[in-house]
């Protein structure tokens, strides 16, 4: 067991280096802290002075890069957003779950990415473009509010039952980022987007477990973009097959 | 090896955008040491400048009015061509980024929304709410994906392949795996942000660290302007975390310990909306003079403004707030102090973004073509990247469509090899000097002797003590290089390059006696166009920075007093 004085935090992180192989393992420092201390301001102390083969991503440390989401005492939270004071002085790090380990706390997010390009991640617009801005009204706008804020850090896509058991299943950042796209007034594709979104391992893969909502550390709600889709790919299939509707 | 026609090295806005424009001429990739999403662009919050007349008061506005507020900004130190090609190409460019899908808000008419920003004669800063950095990252990120732009993420690029004065690539660190590889093109670009993070107080990320700049640098390509370090005047109080300028475009006031709104004495017709460099020289002011909350920040109050305003216009930073210091900016002030925001100088170019050395190109925070002059207005530094981002992306194409294929195995064989042997010096280290503590100290130094008031005397003893840094450097203790994503490594190539960049910043600080913009010199207090209205450009030369000086491109606006 490792000591700590008045001042230090017991920081626990799982450990894994690819050259030596083996299991994950647990590995305790004592760091001190301030009231201002984030999570991520203790790894590099830490790196710095304790070792230096510790590995994590980090850039911004503002809570927009989305480098450092980790899970942190039992939560998915940002490491530069996480202050130390707020979650106690015995801290668990451990790296994203269900996710295969690079080194430490890196994970690798291929698949992640894969599966988010797998939505046409942008505007498809079917109409001429104008010669200026299209004319969004307010209320176009609004129906993308938040949508467009993730910042894919992939802790909805760690969280998600529905991904652990379903490898090849999009995954709530992939989907919330149909949705933008989808609702977007200036695109012109929504059927094939539904197209896609429909197969076995899209939309209807999620069952509204809402751990991802949980999760996001930006307080989006991926889950109801999921269900505004849902219900959106339900009226269009009855549109197509019942023509007095449409 | 790794071959490609036109590789651009960094994968923020200027980058991405420059991509997006290489692509359609010639095989083009991008190399960027964190995943392109992570770049500091996303941080950017208050908007981007162009001409485009969407606000109610800002019908009668023009580039031409645009160009002239830059140059004046600027303290009439930047080039007046460069100035007037990028607000000319301001408003298709931002159209073009909407017709991509970028979400900015909207007039109620369903037009771009504009807001007020510091020293703009009108309403020309377009913007998504306060994440207009994460939406256009994002923007042009989507186009990179549907054009299947290469990437080489998490890719960190050590040195330029230099091959009889012509650019022939790049080696770089595979972070995930730690190996060294050649990345050959005809064209590069290098678009690797700014420099912010090596002052103490900064808004920036940590990646922030220049060394993209000292790349060309070492290369021969001198450095233009850097003793032009922009302080944003809201960095939060203690973190240094941005606060935007929209803050006060959407009618934020300043307030010292005596509940004045103090830029009446400063600017008393801009009032909160003069330049940064005068709102940051002002905010530090009442500091010094003991007018600031715990001796060491003020108050930015958006209270008047109202929960509604706040939510819809400035969630981001209410988040921000929220998170790291506690306070909700519906119900208290914010505590806020300058904190160092943006390296105006850069990258030695000129308008078609080419540096001196062929085949080499730089667009973005890393350049200096020089559109910011001695300061930057806010607002211009996302426009930049992405006006001057496509001139690169154009320029480097068409360049790399020129040049023969040819590539000399030996040459990149020994680039290789002399890598190498650099980073085995570092494994082979015998001394004991943390490159942390040195980083740490060189920080310090910068902010306590080279912040926003300057002098003589301060800029020597911090010259001094930079190269005792640099000379400790040599003997660091051993860095272990057998390993995946070493931190360890990465971060003693930064800071040999903030130390290096340390040492050009202060030297060329010390050399310009004169006040201008963002560089105010105690023992020089007025500007002295007689003398300095020219750039200053830091050459390498094995003992330090040797530096001479260019013509600043005067076009129509005649050097005036400035101001607000």
């Amino acid at each position: 067991m490792t000591k700590r004085n008045k001042d230090g935090v017991a920081l626990t992180v799982l450990r894994y280096d690819p050259r030596k192989g083996g299991d994950p393992y647990y590995q305790t420092f004592t760091v001190t802290a301030t009231k201002d201390t984030t999570v991520l301001d203790a790894l590099f102390r830490i790196l710095e002075t304790q070792d230096y083969s510790l590995a994590f991503r980090y850039s911004c440390r503002s809570a927009v890069c989305g480098s450092c989401a980790m899970f942190i005492n039992g939560r998915h939270r940002l490491a530069c957003s996480t202050l130390i004071s707020q979650v106690g002085r015995e801290i668990i790090v451990h790296p994203l779950p269900h996710l295969p380990i690079i080194k430490d706390l890196v994970v690798d997010l291929t698949l992640f990415f894969e599966k988010y390009e797998v939505v046409k991640p942008y505007v498809v617009p079917t109409r001429p473009l104008p010669g200026k801005e299209w004319i969004q009204s307010p209320k176009e706008r609004s129906r993308i509010n938040d949508s467009t804020d993730c910042i894919m850090c992939a802790a909805c896509y760690s969280s998600c039952p529905s991904v652990w058991t379903g490898k090849k299943y999009l995954g709530p950042a992939a989907l919330l980022w149909a949705y933008r796209f989808a609702a977007d007034s200036r695109d012109g594709v929504l059927r094939d987007r539904l197209g896609v979104l429909g197969l076995e391992d899209g939309l209807w893969r999620c069952h509204t477990i809402f751990n991802c909502t949980e999760a996001c550390p930006k307080s989006l709600n991926p889950a109801r973009f999921i269900e505004s889709l849902k219900r959106t790919a339900t009226k269009e299939t009855l549109k197509a097959r019942i023509p007095f509707l449409s | 090896m790794f071959q490609h026609d036109v590789i651009i090295v960094g994968g923020g806005l200027a980058g991405l955008r420059a991509a997006i424009e290489s692509s359609a001429l010639v095989d083009t990739a991008v190399v960027s040491r964190v995943h392109p999403l992570r770049s500091h662009t996303k941080a950017a919050q208050g908007g981007i400048n162009a001409a485009l007349g969407n606000a109610e008061a800002g019908r009668d506005d023009s580039p031409d009015k645009h160009a002239f507020d830059t140059v004046k900004g600027s303290d009439f130190l930047a080039d007046q061509d460069a100035v007037e090609l990028m607000t000319r190409m301001g408003p298709e460019c931002i159209f073009e980024l909407e017709h991509w899908g970028c979400p900015f808000s909207r007039t109620d008419d369903g037009k771009i929304a504009q807001r007020p920003f510091g020293g703009a004669g009108f309403p020309r800063t377009c913007y998504g709410a306060d994440r207009t950095g994460l939406y256009l990252l994002q923007t042009v990120y989507e186009q990179s994906v549907k054009r299947k732009i290469k990437q080489y993420q998490e890719y960190f690029v050590t040195s330029l392949i230099v091959d009889e004065g012509l650019c022939r690539g790049v080696i770089a660190l595979n972070i995930k795996t730690g190996e060294f590889v050649p990345i050959v093109a005809k064209a590069t670009i290098l678009a690797t942000g700014g420099a912010s993070w090596i002052y103490s107080i900064s808004t920036n990320s940590m990646i922030n660290t220049g060394s993209g700049m000292t790349l060309a640098y070492r290369a021969g390509v001198p450095l233009k302007d850097m003793e032009f370090i922009q302080f944003h005047p809201t960095g939060l109080y203690p973190s240094g975390l941005l606060i935007t300028e929209g803050a006060r475009g959407e009618g934020g006031y300043l307030i010292n310990n005596k509940g004045e709104r103090f830029m009446e004495r400063y600017a008393p017709k801009a009032m909160e909306l003069a330049p940064r460099d005068i709102v940051s020289r002002s905010i530090q002011k009442e500091i010094d003079e003991g007018r600031a909350f715990e001796n060491a920040c003020v108050h930015l109050d958006l209270r008047h403004l109202g929960r509604d305003k706040i939510m819809t216009r400035l969630p981001g930073i209410r988040e921000l707030c929220l998170l790291f210091v506690g306070i909700d900016p519906i119900d208290k002030p914010i505590p806020i102090r300058p904190a160092a925001h943006y390296t105006m100088g850069g990258i030695d170019c000129n308008a078609n973004c080419e540096t001196p050395l062929k085949g080499l190109y730089a667009a973005g925070e890393c350049s200096c073509i020089s559109v910011h002059g001695a300061n930057r207005l806010g607002g211009n530094s996302l426009l930049e990247c992405v006006v001057y981002g496509k001139v690169a992306g154009q320029q480097a194409s068409k360049f790399a469509k020129s040049v023969p294929d040819r590539t000399d195995e030996r040459l990149i064989e020994s680039s290789l090899e002399r890598e190498q042997k650099r980073v085995e010096g570092f494994q082979k280290g015998n001394g004991a000097e943390e490159p942390a503590a040195l980083r740490d100290e060189v920080r310090l130094i910068l902010t306590q002797k080279v912040g926003m008031f300057r002098s003589g005397p301060d800029l020597e003893a911090a010259l001094d003590q930079i190269r005792r840094l640099r000379r400790r450097f040599s003997q660091l203790r051993p860095i272990d290089l057998d390993r995946v994503f070493n931190l360890d490594l990465i971060r003693t190539f930064e800071v040999e390059s903030m130390l290096e960049l340390a040492e050009i910043i202060t030297a060329s600080a010390l050399a310009r006696k004169e006040s201008r913009g963002a560089h105010v010199r105690l023992d020089f207090p007025q500007r002295d166009d007689e003398n300095f209205l020219k750039h200053t450009l830091a050459h390498h030369t094995p003992t330090g920075p040797r530096l001479d000086y260019s013509d600043v491109k005067i076009t129509r606006y005649q050097p005036e007093a400035r101001k607000y």
